[in-house]
């Protein structure tokens, strides 16, 4: 090494605060203090210290003020034996941040001193590029990608909601995607059914949606569930997701979902869309409100309009079911604010945003006290098609 | 916008066609009822479509003051000011998807 840089070394040592293992322990076990790995990611791949936050030392400066935004945190930095961790410390304290110590002896010492560690679970380098701006936010990372791809989503239907949210849910690395449709393409659907394709009418609808995801990401596996949801099957059906979305078209389906979600505590991603206007909320999530707190039974069948009546422009579906989408991704990664309690409406005519608020009701018959224990007793009938009940008769 | 003195109603695609297209409908009234009332009878067919006969509000459908439910309150007794705004929200089904799921 040359005089220079050894020189350099000694410097900024003694400009930053050195701590060994069982110090670094002490300080790390304290209320707001974080772990600072800089080293690269293949020495990462070997083993971290538990919760450390990873940005190598070239991209220190740059992405640091992303990663930890309290300057006032303990920030225990560390690579393997302690001399990147200084001068890392260095341009930390450079940076303004008011406690930051340097592990002496690194990654290396620590494990040594017989500390606490553990072999993350790395990304693979397709996938590092593949959801490299993924892995630019901090609100995702590497932590947040592993969490969307150990995901297990349930679409209710691969039509205009269901395709734009499984799109966009595929190519994020939603690990596993769980599609239920029993009807096949038809060539009425395609505008606005954007996972399907031309030559691909009159295939199951399943089957088409699988084509085009695999085809988009192969990290995703598609389980393709040809039924019809019923409150024989749903509960079944359900039971091996995280997340519920409710892409479907009539009452007595998304009556159902709602029901079973609330008996399995699962969140359900709602959305519909009538013409050029679109709601979106997220029930049954962390204490929230459900479909039947807002709308507590489906319109009778004397206003049950035809389905010929149905119309939406083709695109409306896509800003919904994107709403949706993004409500699941943000569900799962744990950040921001849900759309829990509050109901979006979108009008694409106006170019208008609403949020209502939405309380849970006390009295809810199937969320509230006294609540069935199973869908055996509940009446599921079809009373819509794609109307809402106020549009039928004249 | 409202002008401040009556109270701004939004109208869903559904009922439209009661108001001759318009999306927002102004109105007055002191309590929900009375504003229903009203516009019924600009509007003839609108309220049997918010309200079951004995007057409440339709378990499928929620009207919104100033963005609260008003299922939470005091319902179709629910007292407005000028300046209030409205919203009517029915149960949508639609997920365009053309067929059941």
């Amino acid at each position: 090494m040359s005089a220079v840089y050894q020189d350099l070394l000694a410097r900024t040592r003694a400009a930053v605060r050195e701590v060994d293992a069982a110090r670094a322990r002490d300080l790390l076990e304290q209320e707001g203090a974080v772990a600072l790995d800089v080293r690269e990611q293949d020495e990462v791949d070997q083993g971290v210290v538990p919760g450390a936050v990873h940005i190598p030392r070239g991209f220190l400066e740059m992405r640091v003020e992303d990663a930890l935004p309290n300057r006032d945190r303990t920030v225990v930095v560390y690579c393997a034996g302690g001399t990147r961790s200084a001068f890392a410390a260095k341009a930390l304290q450079d940076l303004g941040y008011a406690d930051v110590v340097s592990l002496a002896g690194g990654f290396n010492g620590w494990k040594g001193a017989g500390l606490p560690w553990e072999q993350p679970r790395s990304l693979t380098p397709d996938q590092r590029r593949r959801y490299s701006r993924h892995l630019l936010i901090p609100e995702v990372g590497e932590e947040g990608q592993r969490k969307l791809l150990d995901a297990r989503v349930l679409l209710v239907g691969a039509g205009g909601l269901g395709s734009p949210a499984a799109l966009y849910l595929a190519a994020a690395g939603v690990g596993t995607l769980g599609v239920i449709d029993a009807d096949a393409v038809d060539d009425s659907n395609l505008q606005r059914q954007v996972i399907h394709t031309t030559e691909r009418v009159g295939m199951p609808k399943v089957e088409s949606a699988r084509l085009t995801i695999e085809a988009l990401n192969p990290d995703v596996t598609v389980v393709g569930h040809e039924v019809r949801l019923s409150k024989e099957n749903a509960l079944e059906l359900f039971a091996p997701y995280d997340i519920v979305v409710d892409g479907t078209d009539n009452f007595a389906t998304r009556y159902l979902i709602n029901d079973a979600c609330v008996l399995l505590n699962k969140p359900n991603i709602h959305g519909s869309i009538f013409r050029f206007e679109g709601q979106a909320t997220v029930f049954s999530a962390n204490g929230g409100p459900c479909y039947r707190c807002l709308f507590p039974s489906p319109p009778p069948p004397e206003l049950a309009p035809s389905c010929a009546e149905a119309g939406v422009l083709g695109l409306l579906p896509g800003t919904v079911g994107l709403i949706q989408a993004t409500e699941v991704v943000k569900l799962i990664l744990g950040i921001g604010e849900p759309l829990v309690g509050r109901l979006l409406l979108y009008d694409a005519l106006a170019t208008e945003f609403r949020t209502l608020r939405l309380r849970r009701d006390a009295a809810c018959p199937i969320c509230g006290p006294g609540a069935p224990a199973s869908l055996d007793d509940i009446e599921y009938t079809d009373v819509a098609c794609a109307i809402p009940a106020l549009a039928a008769t004249a | 916008m409202t002008d401040g003195q009556t109270i701004s109603v939004l109208v869903p695609t559904p009922l439209r066609r009661f108001t001759a297209g318009a999306a927002r409908v102004d109105g007055t009234g002191t309590k929900v009822a009375e504003l229903l009332d009203g516009l019924d009878a600009r509007y003839p067919g609108l309220r049997k479509r918010i309200c079951e006969g004995d007057g409440r509000i339709r378990r499928f459908v929620n009207v919104f003051v100033n963005g609260n439910n008003v299922r939470e309150g005091d319902g179709e007794a629910t007292p407005l000011r000028p300046g209030d705004e409205v919203g009517i929200i029915p149960a949508m089904a639609g997920g365009a998807s053309g067929r059941r799921a």
